[in-house]
């Protein structure tokens, strides 16, 4: 490197200049921007092993179970920085979405040792951490030992971080101060509109900013459009159909799916007026506007007819709205972004989160070792690289989300994005209550959607026969 | 000590002894066979004798027969039931006609009907799983081909396997497409096999062909007719893969066969008790009616078998 590139980055990692007037800088020195960006990343690593040792981990090895995404990805990308920094190996198997959960259970329920750490969503944890295959994390976040310094745990989104602490009781609060830190947040998606501007255009709409607007604007944008449906939310025979914008929306009216009486049991409550109301709402929607074969889609599909101009919006999660603004879809370039509070009375947007997170075996042979990637990889240097450099959305810290770099990048190519996420992530969390039932019962209310739907039952009878036969699965499990 | 310096006594009680042993020592691959498959079989039987959820540890127990027993309120269960009865049966009895007309079809041997059968094997060439996600596509309500061909047809609102209405309509189609071959190859191997006399006899006597198929033909197939609906059905009852791919076993509850419930009970819910109970009972229903088709099979071939 030469000395007034040596200087430059110096300077940086002193804090004599930020990260975009540095890349700035190298590049009116001929560097290309992406061959900063990697200097920039070597240097903050090698800043990071300036109060922490790195190395004392150096020679060993930690395998990892990786879902497909974008996520892996960006770790891939930076890995050999990981490596250089620990001197550690790192292997990794990486299984499509459609069987990698199934992978995960099945390592975990044998107690197999194979991997050390892998990816999981929050979810999930309330399945493996009441069965004791996960560790809680907290035992080496407080351990000033065994964390860097400049890891930084508060820096994570507050609902982010606590929608992944459960205390394992059904129907505890999440995040509260008995929580176990079943994983740590990695990147995660909230559940807002993603619109197609031209569409919306052209049949004269403007932005809806509650549930009656946006039935209504599904219902114009599709008639004002030709071979298209209005609106694409999922409707697949899985707990995921009920996650994204639905649970947004209703949790957005104040309403819940469980109620806990004093004694600590767990109740339906999706047969309320409020539910009701909300439901035949949501049902009317997707009969009028949704797509055509709407009880078969997945987030896949969602997302794809929107990057291909199938469809004029989703209420979903953002970041498929972001992937379908790039790479060659249809659709890329025309998609923009809005904050969705389905509530008209509601101050702001409650998105329910998915979260993609990084949790560690009980069963691996070394955690300490784990706990060095784990650390690393949810660490705000390589969330930083993967923000900028990398598709790593969204972020789970905030540091990262005040990035200028990051900000302007985003706000050109994807207009309204970085908003819609300032406006939405203060009452970004999991609306759902944790229990260990959650895939049953879940996985039910959407089977009870898809036959609202399909008018093979009426909305209020419907709910109703839900409720009982929840209350009934609570009862045998011991928990209503 | 050779055997030839043993003393006769010494060597005929040696001999003995292998004698006896031999019988166990030539069955013992089967044994280790019928090992390798009790276990498990076993131990299946053995988790739906318990209240067994892998996210309640705590909660671990024997229930006895309370599994089976909560089947018999459970409206779930009894929709399982029948939607796997009647796929198993209309997919049977589907293949069965397509397969025998296809098979009648390509019966005399030329070059171009022996070409034709191997082609039509293709499709069994296909995974399931993979027929039903092209199938999925084919149908898709924007770009579908066999959706435009609905919509050519008059059927402009046709939703496939997001509707109830369809859905298991849609399943069978996948079904059909990738099976038929299979029964369509058992039975033109059969119709080729059939001995030419009788035919020759009738067509001296002037017995019209659709006569000769009642009366000859199909009476003289049936022991192929009912081996290849055995194979199917036993394989359609426990039908996943294509139900799976295509819509989980909705919309609703309206796919929703044993296989696909079992799976989701282990692999979601996570609840191994009821997940092993269920693929005991569809393991009682597969043997039950494998004992009935090779009874019917046996007797069939009995009374097929030429006198002699």
């Amino acid at each position: 490197m030469y000395e007034k590139e040596k200087g430059l980055v110096e300077a940086y990692r002193r804090g004599g200049m930020n990260r975009r007037t540095l890349v700035k800088s190298l590049g009116a020195l001929g560097m290309s921007a992406s061959t900063a960006a990697i200097l920039v990343n070597a240097s903050a690593t090698k800043a990071l092993a300036a109060d922490f040792d790195w190395k004392q981990h150096s020679g060993k090895s930690v395998k990892l179970l990786l879902n497909q995404h974008p996520y892996t990805d960006a770790m891939i990308a930076n890995l050999d920085n990981f490596k250089e920094l620990t001197g550690m190996e790192v292997t990794y198997d990486v299984f499509p979405e459609d069987v990698y959960f199934d992978k995960v259970t099945a390592a975990l329920s044998s107690g197999s040792s194979e991997y050390d750490a892998f990816m999981t969503g929050a979810y999930m944890t309330w399945t493996y951490g009441p069965a004791g295959w996960v560790e809680d994390l907290n035992e080496w976040i407080t351990d000033a030992s065994k964390t860097n310094p400049s890891y930084n745990w508060e820096d994570m989104i507050e609902g982010v971080r606590k929608s992944c602490a459960w205390n394992g009781q059904p129907g505890g609060a999440l995040g509260s101060d008995d929580a176990k830190q079943w994983c740590i947040p990695w990147g995660y998606e909230q559940n807002n509109l993603a619109y197609n501007t031209a569409m919306m255009e052209k049949a004269g709409i403007d932005v809806p900013t509650n549930l009656d607007e946006l039935i209504e604007a599904a219902a114009k944008a599709q008639a004002g459009n030709d071979g298209i449906y209005g609106i694409g939310v999922r409707g697949s025979r899985s707990w995921a159909t009920i996650h994204p914008g639905f649970l947004s929306g209703y949790a957005n009216f104040g309403e819940v799916d469980l109620t806990m009486s004093d004694d600590g049991k767990l109740a339906a409550a999706m047969n309320s007026a409020g539910s009701k109301d909300f439901h035949a709402k949501w049902v009317k929607m997707i009969q009028d506007s949704g797509a055509p074969d709407w009880s078969t889609h997945t987030w896949y599909q969602v997302g794809t007819d929107l990057g291909a101009g199938k469809s004029a919006m989703i209420y979903d999660a953002d970041i498929l709205g972001y992937f379908m603004n790039g790479g060659d879809n249809a659709m890329a370039g025309q998609l923009a972004y809005a904050p969705f509070a389905a509530n008209p009375d509601a101050s702001a947007p409650t998105p329910n989160i998915w979260i993609w997170s990084l949790a560690m075996s009980k069963f691996s042979r070394d955690k300490d070792a784990a706990w060095h990637f784990l650390q690393w990889a949810s660490g705000p240097e390589h969330g930083l690289f993967g923000a900028t450099q990398m598709d790593f959305v969204n972020p789970v810290r905030e540091s990262v989300w005040a990035d200028a770099g990051f900000r302007d990048r985003l706000s050109s190519t994807y207009p309204g994005y970085v908003d819609m996420h300032d406006v939405s992530a203060p009452g970004a969390s999991i609306k759902f209550t944790a229990q260990p039932l959650f895939f049953d019962l879940t996985t039910e209310w959407a089977a009870s959607m898809q036959k609202m739907v399909a008018g093979e039952v009426p909305v209020d009878e419907g709910l109703d026969q839900l409720a009982d036969s929840v209350n009934s699965q609570l009862k045998e499990a011991g928990l209503g | 000590m050779t055997a030839a310096t043993d003393p006769p006594g010494q060597r005929r009680k040696g001999v003995t002894i292998s004698r006896k042993l031999l019988p166990y020592l030539l069955s013992m691959p089967a044994l280790l066979v019928c090992i390798g498959i009790l276990i498990p079989f076993f131990t299946a039987v053995w988790y739906s004798l318990q209240h067994y959820r892998l996210s309640q540890p705590w909660n671990r127990g024997m229930n006895w027969g309370e599994n089976y027993l909560n089947f018999l309120t459970d409206a779930d269960f009894w929709n399982t039931l029948q939607i796997s009865l009647l796929y198993a049966g209309l997919t049977v009895v589907l293949e069965l006609i397509l397969g025998l007309g296809i098979a009648l079809l390509l019966q005399k041997r030329t070059r171009m009907n022996n070409l034709i059968s191997i082609m039509l094997l293709m499709p069994l060439m296909t995974a399931p799983a993979l027929a039903a996600l092209m199938f999925k596509l084919m149908t898709n309500s924007n770009f579908g081909i066999l959706n435009y061909f609905a919509q050519v047809l008059g059927f402009e609102n046709m939703r496939w396997a997001s509707s109830p209405d369809t859905a298991l309509l849609t399943v069978i189609l996948v079904d059909i497409w990738v099976y038929t071959p299979f029964i369509m190859i058992l039975l033109l191997a059969g119709l080729r096999s059939l001995p030419t006399q009788p035919f020759e006899a009738a067509a001296l006597d002037g017995v019209p062909r659709i006569q000769q198929f009642w009366r000859i033909t199909l009476p003289m197939l049936m022991p192929y007719v009912l081996t290849a609906a055995l194979f199917r059905l036993l394989d359609s009852i426990q039908q996943f893969d294509i139900i799976y791919a295509m819509t989980q076993g909705g919309p609703g509850d309206n796919l929703m066969v044993f296989q696909v419930e079992a799976y989701l009970n282990f692999f979601q819910s996570t609840n191994v008790g009821r997940s092993a109970a269920l693929l005991i009972i569809l393991w009682a229903i597969t043997f039950v009616l494998s004992n009935i088709f090779i009874k019917n099979w046996l007797r069939l071939r009995e009374r097929t078998r030429p006198e002699g």
